[in-house]
C-alpha cells in the first residue's frame, strides 16, 4: 500500500479510519498538556509516569484476567497516580531533587512491572499473552470504544484548560505570586499533573511506555519555537501531536506495517528538528543569517563612515581618493567596496574611490541615526 | 508616632528549614506608611521573613496580623514582588501579560480578564515607564525592564502593603532611580512598602525604617534612631563605619 491508497482507504476503511483518529486524539491532547509539562519544566516527569504506569497494568490484570483495554488503563492510571505522588513526596520530603526522585521511581516500578510481566507470561493460562504490547505499543488494537474514550477525555481536559486558563499561566509562570493573590496553588498543580498523568495513560495503548514521554514533549518543544503566546503553542502542539499521529499511521500503515508508536515519534522528532532549524525567531538558520547581515552591514557601515569622513574636508565630495588610504583601517574587503558600489554609494575607478551624493546622505543618516540612539 | 496604625505584626515567628532555624523568634511591629529596608548579610532570613509574612512558607510558630486581622482575610490589601530571579523569564508571554497577573487577585477563579483590567494594566505599565514595552516578550527584555515590569504588577493590585524582594538587584542607576522614585510615591500616598535591601550606603536616603535582621531581629525603628554603627555591628558582626558613615 502507498501513501496515496492509504489517504484513499482511510475514507472507506473502517479500521484504518479508528486507528487513524484514535492516533490524531492522542497526539493533540498529549501535545496541549506537553506544553505545560515542558514550561514546568518537568519534561522527564511524564517519561516517569508513563513508566510507572506498567505494573498497573500488570496488577490488574492478575486481578480481573480480563485484557479489555479500559481495565487494564484503569490500572495503569492508578500506578501512574501513585508514582506521581511518590514523586512528588519524594521531592518536598526530603533532600532528593527531581531527577534523583524522578530516575528512581521510573527504574523502580518499571522493574517492578518487567517482574510482575514475566511472572503472567510462565503462568498456565492461554489468556495471558499480549499484554507486552503495552511496552511498545500497538495502534492495531485500537478499537472505536477506545477511540471514545480518547476523544471524551480530551473534551473534558479542553474544557478544563479553557476554564481555568488563567490560573494554568499564572502558576507555570510564578508560583509563589501565585499563592499570594490566594489561589490554591496545590489544586491548580494536582489538576494538571492529573490530565498529564491521564494522556499518558491514554497513549499507552498506542504508543507504549517506553516512548510515551516523546508524545508529550516533542509537539511542545516544536511549537515553542514558533510562538511567544501561550495560548497560541499550546494550540500549535495540539496541531503538531495530531499530525504527527495521522503521518505516522499513514506511514506505518503504507510500510508492510511498521510499528506503530515508534514511526509517530519519528515523525514528531522531525517536526522537532524541521522547528529547530526553520523557525524564523528561534530557529538556528535564522539566527545564524540574521548574524551574518548584521556583521556584514556593520563592516559596510564602518568603511562607508570612515569614507564619509574623508569625504566631507573636501568641498566636492565626490572628489576620488585613493583605495591605499583607506588600508590603515581594518573594515574595507574587496567584497565590501563592491557592495557599497553595488548600493551606488561610492563609485571605483581602478585603484580610487569616489563618493556619490546617495552615498554622502546614507553615511550623514547613520550619523544622525547614531546621535539620536546616544 | 504612638498613635500610628499597625500595618504589619509579627509574633514570635520562627521559621525552619530542615531543623536548622532560618527565623528565630521574630517580633516585629510595622507602622502603617513606613518605607521600610530590610537588612542583614546573606542567610540572614531577610526573604524568608517575606514569604512567612505572605505565607509561601510554613513557619514552625507565630503568627501574623495584617491590620490587626489574619493573612488569609487581608490578601487583598497586600501585594509582592518577588526576587526578579524566581521566574522563567524565556516563559511565552508579553510585558503586558505578566502585569495583568496583578489582577487575577481580585479577579477570583476563572473569571478573565476584561477591558478594565487592561486599563489599570497600561496604567500601572506607564507609571514605571514601560507603556512602550507592552507588547514585547518578557524574555527580551533587560533585567531592568524585567524588574519594572514586576513592580507594575504589584502596582496594578492597588494594595495598602507592599512586600519587595530585592527589587535593586542587578538594576543599572536610572532604573533604581526610577524605581525608589515610585517606592517614595506610594509611601507619599500612605501606603506601607517593606522592602529587602542590601545596599546599606543608601538606606539613609531612601528609607525612613528599618530593620536590622540576623536570624534573630537586632532592631527596628526610624533609620535617623537606630541606623547606627552599633546595630550595624551586631547585624554584619563587624564594623560598618568606615563603609556607611564616611
Amino acid at each position: 500500500m502507498s501513501l496515496s491508497e492509504y489517504f484513499e482507504l482511510l475514507f472507506t476503511d473502517y479500521t484504518l479510519r479508528t486507528i487513524t483518529l484514535g492516533t490524531a486524539v492522542l497526539g493533540a491532547i498529549c501535545g496541549m498538556l506537553g506544553s505545560f509539562a515542558v514550561l514546568r519544566k518537568q519534561s522527564l516527569l511524564g517519561d516517569a509516569i508513563s513508566h510507572a504506569a506498567l505494573p498497573g497494568i500488570a496488577i490488574a490484570f492478575l486481578i480481573t484476567g480480563t485484557k479489555d483495554a479500559n481495565v487494564l488503563l484503569l490500572g495503569a492510571l492508578v500506578s501512574g497516580l501513585i508514582g506521581t505522588f511518590w514523586i512528588r513526596g519524594m521531592t518536598t520530603k526530603t533532600h532528593l531533587k527531581s531527577d534523583t526522585a524522578l530516575g528512581l521511581v521510573l527504574s523502580l516500578f518499571f522493574g517492578f512491572g518487567m517482574l510482575l510481566l514475566t511472572f503472567i507470561q510462565k503462568q498456565p493460562n492461554a489468556n495471558q499473552a499480549g499484554l507486552d504490547k503495552y511496552l511498545f505499543g500497538q495502534a492495531a488494537t485500537l478499537v472505536e470504544k477506545d477511540v471514545q474514550l480518547m476523544v471524551i477525555v480530551t473534551g473534558v481536559c479542553l474544557f478544563v484548560l479553557l476554564l481555568f486558563w488563567k490560573e494554568f499561566k499564572m502558576l507555570l509562570f510564578d508560583a509563589d505570586y501565585t499563592m499570594t493573590l490566594g489561589f490554591n496553588t496545590k489544586f491548580i498543580d494536582i489538576l494538571i499533573t492529573f490530565f498529564i498523568v491521564l494522556a499518558i495513560v491514554l497513549g499507552l495503548q498506542t504508543v507504549g511506555v517506553v516512548l510515551m514521554s516523546a508524545m508529550l514533549l516533542a509537539p511542545a518543544a516544536a511549537a515553542r519555537q514558533w510562538t511567544n503566546s501561550l495560548g497560541i503553542m499550546v494550540f500549535l502542539a495540539a496541531i503538531f501531536g495530531a499530525f504527527s499521529g495521522v503521518l505516522g499511521t499513514a506511514i506505518s500503515a503504507s510500510q508492510n506495517n511498521l510499528s506503530t508508536g515508534p514511526v509517530i515519534v519519528l515523525v514528531a522528532a522531525v517536526f522537532v528538528l524541521v522547528s529547530f532549524i526553520f523557525s524564523p525567531g528561534r530557529g538556528l538558520l535564522f539566527r545564524e543569517l540574521r548574524f551574518r547581515r548584521n556583521r556584514r552591514d556593520l563592516q559596510l557601515k564602518k568603511t562607508l563612515q570612515f569614507m564619509y569622513g574623508i569625504a566631507k574636508t573636501h568641498e566636492n565630495i565626490s572628489h576620488p581618493h585613493a583605495i591605499r588610504i583607506l588600508n590603515n583601517f581594518q573594515g574595507f574587503t574587496k567584497t565590501s567596496l563592491r557592495a557599497l558600489e553595488e548600493k551606488e554609494w561610492i563609485e571605483l575607478d581602478k585603484q580610487l574611490w569616489s563618493m556619490t551624493d546617495k552615498g554622502f546622505d546614507a553615511a550623514q543618516d547613520l550619523y544622525n541615526q547614531q546621535a539620536n540612539n546616544d | 508616632m504612638i498613635d500610628r496604625k499597625l500595618a504589619v505584626s509579627v509574633d514570635d515567628l520562627t521559621v525552619a528549614y530542615n531543623y536548622k532555624p532560618v527565623l528565630w523568634d521574630i517580633d516585629l511591629q510595622i507602622p502603617e506608611g513606613v518605607l521600610m529596608a530590610i537588612v542583614g548579610p546573606n542567610g540572614a532570613g531577610k526573604s524568608t521573613l517575606i514569604k512567612a509574612i505572605l505565607g509561601i512558607i510554613k513557619p514552625i510558630a507565630g503568627s501574623i496580623a495584617i491590620y490587626n486581622k489574619p493573612y488569609k482575610k487581608q490578601r487583598k490589601l497586600v501585594a509582592y514582588v518577588p526576587q526578579k530571579g524566581s521566574v522563567d523569564w524565556d516563559f511565552p508571554t508579553t510585558a503586558l501579560d505578566v502585569v495583568m497577573m496583578g489582577t487575577y487577585g481580585s479577579l477570583g477563579w476563572i473569571k478573565r480578564p476584561g477591558q478594565k483590567e487592561k486599563k489599570a494594566s497600561l496604567e500601572a505599565l506607564e507609571k514605571v515607564g514601560m507603556l512602550s514595552f507592552k507588547n514585547r516578550q518578557i524574555s527580551q527584555l533587560s533585567g531592568g525592564q524585567q524588574q519594572r515590569v514586576f513592580l507594575a504588577r504589584a502596582l496594578v493590585q492597588d494594595a495598602s502593603i507592599y512586600f519587595m524582594d530585592e527589587p535593586f538587584q542587578g538594576v543599572d542607576a536610572t532604573t533604581e532611580i526610577a524605581i525608589i522614585n515610585i517606592l517614595k510615591e506610594l509611601r507619599k500616598a500612605g501606603k506601607t512598602v517593606i522592602v529587602v535591601h542590601h545596599d546599606l550606603q543608601t538606606v539613609p536616603e531612601y528609607f525612613d525604617w528599618v530593620t536590622f535582621l540576623n536570624v534573630k531581629k537586632i532592631a527596628t525603628g526610624p533609620v535617623k534612631d537606630i541606623f547606627n554603627d552599633d546595630n550595624l555591628t551586631k547585624t554584619y558582626g563587624i564594623n560598618y563605619k568606615v563603609a556607611v558613615n564616611k
